[in-house]
């Protein structure tokens, strides 16, 4: 570790600072549009302005699915890779540079045309709804981009091992490295159906698109970015989090092993989101389950480790007992509160996950606000305050300046706030969608039968959690700005934990990098070979655009 | 790699549960049958109407208790056979469901029961259901289809 740096050089920070503005942005856009979701699903408000609720759902989703999670991500892996690596050279901060610009523009080009009600499709965009091509445009032009940031990381990794011959490499950029791997094979597939799909057919060179083939694709990429958003939170835990308690990491090899499955395990299992779709043999839709439910390892392992590292550090400060570390955890400390609610919320949302997978249950689930309140779980509350939890720190070490006391009282507000809102908003989602209720839908009675009037007062709970929530996110952003530009000048720490082992050294095949991807790589063509043959071969006559918002 | 005596246990435990789990996913499946809709039948989404299955939708009885229920989703309607979109089906008779949509994507999913299925332009999503309990159903679209789609319905009575 005598590479680290205590704080990134000021052009990483720069670089890094410009990533989580646009998160910062995408959260404010993005919450506000929820907040709004929520307010007119419980019957008792409009929408102001002539806007359509399909629009607004089309900017959330977008806007915290894919803008929020991505830039922040990106720019959390390029300070963690740049703080134990010892800084990007003037080449890759340039590609990085020009990942993020294609990045901002293809946003831009997307946020528009939402905005102009050319694109109101959804942050699945199935078609044949069509956007305008200008969205789809977007769309790859921030694929694209990320794909040039996950260069910079692979080429620092190698550049690393080079410069450091026989020393292990740091976990964190191991991990970044195995992440946007990941995310590289995966996102091919959006890829694929976005450019030689969805554009040729939205700009009329071709009147048909081969429905069922888009949306494999998609889904082939829809699982791993659930991934995607998942491991750097995952770094966060096993690689920071120890720091913070002031203990130590429980395993560096556990820990790189661990994502190792992670990469083999997210991408050949997008079948789990078809399963009720026509077109695909239940056989590989079985197949495609058993890939699915193996992340349940790498899952408990990294749960093992967590609680692992908090019972020993809890023993060092004197527990005793099973349960005696938990009196001894820094609770007052939000570095530590938010991530580890956000953990408590994972045992929750990875039984559901479990139950959304399952062959027969999900038929019950399927397309309900249940599965909403899944990811309203996972991604929004897990992920998210484990990022919120990472900003508390980052952003002063890259803006030199303090998380002063008041800022971290604040977070715990935040924390609450979200804790709060979100239980509310998701069980009763949860709930509401146990009983039939759909998923992505305005306000409705349909036909004024008493199963779907029932509804109602989950909704009017989701609007109540939504509003709570929208209050946690004013309050994250004044913490962003306070220590984006207001904080007092000094020294704030970047953590990296060391591991319980100094002289621990993970097996040398862990960096053998053509093994891993071969191995990914033959696990997707298994898993997608014979039945997207199968698709392609027996298709039925392609479907025309449809513009029906 | 040396592993942790404990993280070993729970590794076991956790592959262990894995197993078991899958194997109650796989004989559900595969020997009692409860496997999810899907029969990559084939039409022309162009032509849904002229197709021999979708000429006449709404409720046909084809045998002692056993129907058939042929609807036509499209943004943004339900066309079950009648204006007053309801279809009455008896308690206990064994219904054959077959849907398609002759534009975009819809969902199919009759609130409170086990009926759930994507229909996508170009296939027949079929499934088949016994409705054990008397009572008033909402048919309900749960696939974003368009500005109507929170107003995609249709009624089912389920009648002794």
């Amino acid at each position: 570790m005598n590479k680290a740096l205590d704080r990134l050089q000021v052009q990483d920070a720069k670089l890094v600072m410009a990533h989580l503005y646009v998160a910062f942005i995408a959260l404010f856009v993005g919450a506000t549009a929820g907040l709004l979701q929520t307010l007119e699903r419980s019957g008792k408000f409009t929408l102001p302005a002539g806007i359509g609720y399909y629009q607004i759902l089309t900017i959330h989703g977008v806007v915290l699915g894919l803008v929020l999670t991505t830039f922040f991500i990106l720019g959390f892996m390029l300070a963690s890779q740049s703080r134990t690596t010892g800084g990007f050279n003037k080449t890759e901060r340039t590609i990085s540079w020009i990942a993020f610009i294609t990045m901002v523009v293809g946003t831009l080009m997307a946020a528009t045309m939402i905005l102009l009600n050319e694109a109101s499709v959804l942050f699945t965009f199935y078609a044949p709804l069509q956007a305008h091509v200008l969205f789809y445009i977007g769309l790859a032009l921030v694929i694209v981009g990320t794909w040039l940031d996950g260069f910079v990381m692979f080429k620092r990794h190698a550049r690393f091992k080079k410069e450091n011959p026989g020393e292990k490499t740091p976990l964190l950029s191991f991990m970044a490295v195995v992440t946007m791997l990941m995310w590289q094979i995966a996102s091919l597939g959006v890829a694929i159906t976005v450019v030689f799909q969805m554009i040729p057919w939205a700009l009329g060179w071709v009147d048909t698109i081969d429905v069922l083939l888009s949306r494999t694709l998609f889904w082939y990429f829809g699982h791993p970015l659930v991934y995607f958003w998942l491991l750097p939170a995952y770094m966060m835990w096993y690689a920071i989090m120890p720091k913070i308690i002031g203990g130590k990491i429980f395993s560096d090899s556990l820990a790189r092993f661990t994502f190792i499955l992670l990469l083999f395990f997210s991408i050949p299992v997008g079948f789990h989101h078809q399963l009720t779709e026509p077109g695909i043999d239940p056989f590989w839709k079985f197949i495609q389950v058993i890939l699915t439910m193996i992340v349940v390892i790498p899952s408990m392992m990294t749960a093992f480790s967590m609680f692992a590292t908090f019972e020993a550090r809890g023993r060092e400060l004197g527990a005793k007992g099973v349960f005696g570390w938990i009196k001894k955890m820094p609770w007052k400390d939000v570095r530590f509160l938010a991530p580890f609610i956000g953990m408590l919320f994972f045992i929750p949302g990875g039984a559901g996950g479990i139950i959304n997978a399952s062959n027969q249950m999900n038929q019950v689930v399927h397309n309900t606000i249940w599965v909403t309140g899944h990811f309203h779980l996972t991604v929004a509350t897990t992920v998210i305050l484990t990022f919120f939890g990472i900003t508390y720190w980052l952003v002063p070490s890259l803006t030199g300046r303090k998380f002063t006391k008041t800022m971290n009282k604040w977070g715990i507000v935040q924390t609450i706030l979200w804790t709060v809102g979100m239980t509310i908003m998701s069980t009763a989602m949860h709930w509401q969608g146990l009983l039939g209720g759909p998923r992505r839908s305005a306000y409705s009675e349909y036909a004024g039968n008493a199963d779907t009037l029932a509804w109602g007062p989950y909704q009017i709970a989701q609007a109540i959690g939504g509003s709570i929530l929208f209050l946690g996110m004013i309050v994250m952003l004044i913490i962003f700005v306070n220590l984006a530009f207001f904080a007092p000048k000094g020294e704030q720490a970047f953590p990296i934990a060391e591991t319980a082992n100094p002289n621990e050294k993970p097996p040398k095949v862990f960096e053998n990098w053509p093994l891993w991807i071969g191995i990914t790589l033959a696990l997707i063509l298994f898993a997608y070979t014979i039945p997207l043959i199968d698709i392609i071969q027996s298709a039925p006559p392609g479907a025309k655009g449809f513009k029906l918002w | 790699m040396n592993m942790h005596k404990y993280e070993k246990i729970w590794i076991y435990i956790g592959s262990a549960t894995l197993l078991f789990f899958l194997m109650v996913v796989g004989v559900s499946a595969f020997y009692m049958g409860n496997k999810p809709p899907s029969c990559a039948v084939t039409l022309d989404p162009e032509n849904v109407r002229n197709h021999e299955l979708f000429k006449e939708p709404g409720l046909k009885q084809i045998g002692d208790n056993e129907y058939q229920l042929t609807i036509v989703a499209s943004a943004f309607d339900y066309d079950v056979g009648s204006d007053d979109k309801v279809v009455q089906i008896p308690k206990g008779a064994t219904v054959h469901i077959s849907s398609t949509t002759t534009d975009v994507i819809h969902g199919f999913e009759i609130a409170g029961t086990n009926v759930n299925m994507m229909l996508e332009p170009g296939y027949i999503s079929t499934l088949t259901n016994t409705f054990k309990n008397e009572g008033t159903y909402t048919l309900v679209c749960n696939e974003y289809c368009g500005i109507g789609h929170h107003l995609m319905h249709a009624t089912i009575e389920v009648v002794e």
